[in-house]
């Protein structure tokens, strides 16, 4: 075996420019997989983080008709809060319109306790304020609405028979986060306020679970764990996954087609070099492995190469992290303004068996061959 | 002598009734003539709504029919996008029939609070009932001439909690019994809501409005027309037409 390592290092060098060609295309390959994966898996790091400490806490217990991807839910989906029910901080939705420079937006109203500290909304503004109706909103609600803090505008909603009431709200804070689900076309309001307008005096539609609750059976409610509420969110990461390994594939496919081709050349051309090992007693097995560890000898070299460009390449974003274009952030989805992408010794060693493997495969696939072939023929180079 | 008496009591009273608090008429007497004026047994109506937007206006034609308070049926004429389909109104259920998907859905809940076609007037504005007195206390508050006309301003204030406006303030023509104008108020008293009748003809011996702009107070813009191009009243309607059969017909 040792000599078969030899004799395909030496083999390869000797080959100078065409072995590293196909090196080349065979780290862009390896230096590509671990890096989008190593972006998807930062990716999923940060929307889980962000998503436990601003919306999900350890977990929500939710009213039964509740529906977060329904408005229409939204009217009959509270209820009075359990009475046993610490550790948890109540939230009640409701509908609303506000009218900024005299346009009409419909919006969603939650009521959150000022008290609370299971999730980040900042509500010590909704405390620390002499406003008579203050309002906390998201980056990306003030944005598309041009909103700022200050701003002032009319509120209209209905109260729990169904009357219209009106009263004029401020923007106290603009908040920072990376949550669209507690941000897009979201108003945060003090829990005792949005009571105290609707009627709906100790109601909620969900409350979060803080580090210390144990789920219990209510009525009308059901608690969901942090892995339920966090299964869409994986998801959608487990789609973008899929999606995203088609384009490395492809550029997997190109280089290992590269290789295939030149394992094809090789036993093509080498056919009096395949007589002389064997005539010197090589068996034809040993041949072919020797042509076989020559074709998964690239992936070494591969990534020798990826590690010499790969290495600086990802400690750059690992630092300055990838910026996410604000449509995406829109999206609805979890996404942070900027990634930091985690490379783990998992994914590179995952990585570095799968460049292996397939470089392996598709260099012993044409050295097949050289177990039918004629030694005395291949001696004297006839075509086969 | 006792039947004297009992006479000016009785005429009193009526006289109270009638003409209850400085020298306005009583606020019942007001808007049972409006009904009486603007209600029939039924009604066939062709208008067209016109709908003002940032970027011009849309017109919708449509022909409905209606019997009491309680049955409408509405199709729409024009524009081809909109034609065919068909609004069916029978207590406070609402169907809508649409000719693309071939589909009958009913409104409820958050549904009948979506805008109409786009415009300023809400399912929900079109199903309401029009016997107020059923659901506030009315007063008149004061003599106004409103468009050339002397009218009576009557304020109506919610007696029950499921109503939608909790104060309303109506300006009723003295001589023809039309209101004229009405807005609508939230309950920390923000004005919510404007409706603006003019053009009032005399058709079948009733007054009655023939445009009527509804108004959304807190947008911009001139709110919706609604044009009444034809008027039919007590006209013989068939039972199918108020039918969910007649939607897909």
């Amino acid at each position: 075996m040792f000599l078969a390592l030899k004799l395909a290092f030496r083999n390869l060098i000797g080959a100078g420019l065409r072995t590293w060609l196909n090196a080349i295309v065979l780290s862009f390959a390896f230096v590509m997989i671990i890096f989008f994966n190593g972006f998807l898996d930062g990716w999923k790091h940060q929307a889980v983080n962000d998503s436990i400490e601003w919306e999900f806490g350890d977990g929500q217990l939710i009213h039964k008709k509740y529906d977060p991807y329904d408005p229409f839910s939204f009217q009959d989906s509270h209820d009075k809060i359990p009475d046993t029910s610490r550790f948890l901080s109540p939230v009640l939705v409701r509908q609303a319109t506000i009218y900024p420079n005299n346009r009409m937006v419909s919006v969603v109203m939650k009521g959150i306790s000022p008290d609370q500290s299971i999730v980040k909304i900042p509500v010590e503004f909704l405390k620390n304020t002499k406003v008579d109706f203050p309002v906390i909103i998201g980056k990306r609600m003030a944005k598309s609405n041009k909103l700022k803090k200050g701003d002032q505008m009319l509120l209209r909603w209905r109260d729990k028979n169904g009357t219209f009431d009106a009263a004029n709200i401020t923007v106290v804070e603009v908040f920072d986060n990376d949550i669209a689900s507690v941000d897009n076309g979201q108003l945060w309001m003090d829990i005792n306020k949005l009571w105290q307008i609707t009627g709906l005096d100790r109601h909620a539609t969900y409350l979060v679970a803080g580090n210390h609750y144990l789920p219990e059976k209510y009525n009308n409610w059901t608690f969901k764990s942090q892995e339920e509420l966090l299964e869409f969110l994986l998801e959608i990461i487990g789609m973008e996954k899929i999606s995203s390994s088609i384009l490395y594939m492809l550029l997997l496919a190109i280089a290992l087609l590269a290789i295939f081709d030149t394992q094809v050349l090789s036993i093509f051309r080498r056919q009096k070099e395949i007589g002389t090992y064997i005539a010197m007693g090589m068996t034809r097995f040993k041949v072919m492995i020797l042509f076989t560890v020559e074709g998964a000898m690239y992936s070494f070299f591969a990534m020798i190469l990826g590690t010499l460009y790969g290495i600086p390449l990802f400690r750059y974003f690992t630092r300055i992290g990838l910026s996410i274009p604000e449509a995406s952030q829109n999206a609805g989805v979890t996404v942070a303004d900027v990634i930091y992408p985690i490379y783990t010794l998992k994914l590179i060693l995952t990585t570095i068996l799968i460049i292996i493997i397939s470089a392996t495969l598709v260099s012993f696939i044409p050295a097949r061959k050289i177990s039918k072939m004629d030694p005395v023929a291949a001696l004297k180079g006839k075509l086969q | 002598m006792k039947k004297k008496v009992m006479n000016i009591m009785v005429s009193s009273i009526m006289f109270l009734l009638f003409f209850a608090g400085a020298d306005y008429p009583n606020p019942k007497y007001i808007l049972d003539r409006v009904e009486a004026n603007l209600n029939s047994k039924t009604k066939v109506i062709e208008s067209t709504m016109i709908i003002h937007t940032k970027r011009g206006d849309r017109s919708i034609r449509s022909k409905g029919y209606s019997e009491g308070n309680n049955k409408s049926f509405t199709e729409y004429l024009s524009p081809a996008r909109e034609r065919g389909t068909k609004m069916l109104k029978l207590d406070d259920r609402l169907w809508i029939y649409s000719p693309s998907t071939d589909r009958t859905i009913q409104l409820s809940g958050h549904m009948l609070k979506q805008s109409v076609m786009g415009s300023d007037l809400s399912y929900e504005d079109m199903m309401e009932e029009n016997e107020l007195l059923k659901k506030y206390n009315a007063v008149v508050e004061s003599e106004e001439i409103y468009d050339g006309r002397k009218t009576w301003v009557l304020i109506l204030t919610a007696k029950v909690e499921n109503v939608s406006y909790s104060k309303r303030k109506t300006w009723v023509d003295q001589e023809r019994f039309v209101p004229l104008k009405e807005e609508l108020y939230a309950k920390s008293g923000q004005l919510l809501k404007k409706t603006v009748l003019s053009d009032v003809q005399k058709t079948d011996g009733r007054w009655y409005p023939k445009k009527i702009n509804y108004k959304d107070m807190l947008k911009t813009g001139k709110g919706t027309d609604f044009v009444i191009d034809k008027i039919e009243f007590d006209k013989e309607i068939p039972a199918y037409i108020f039918s969910k059969a007649s939607l897909k017909k």
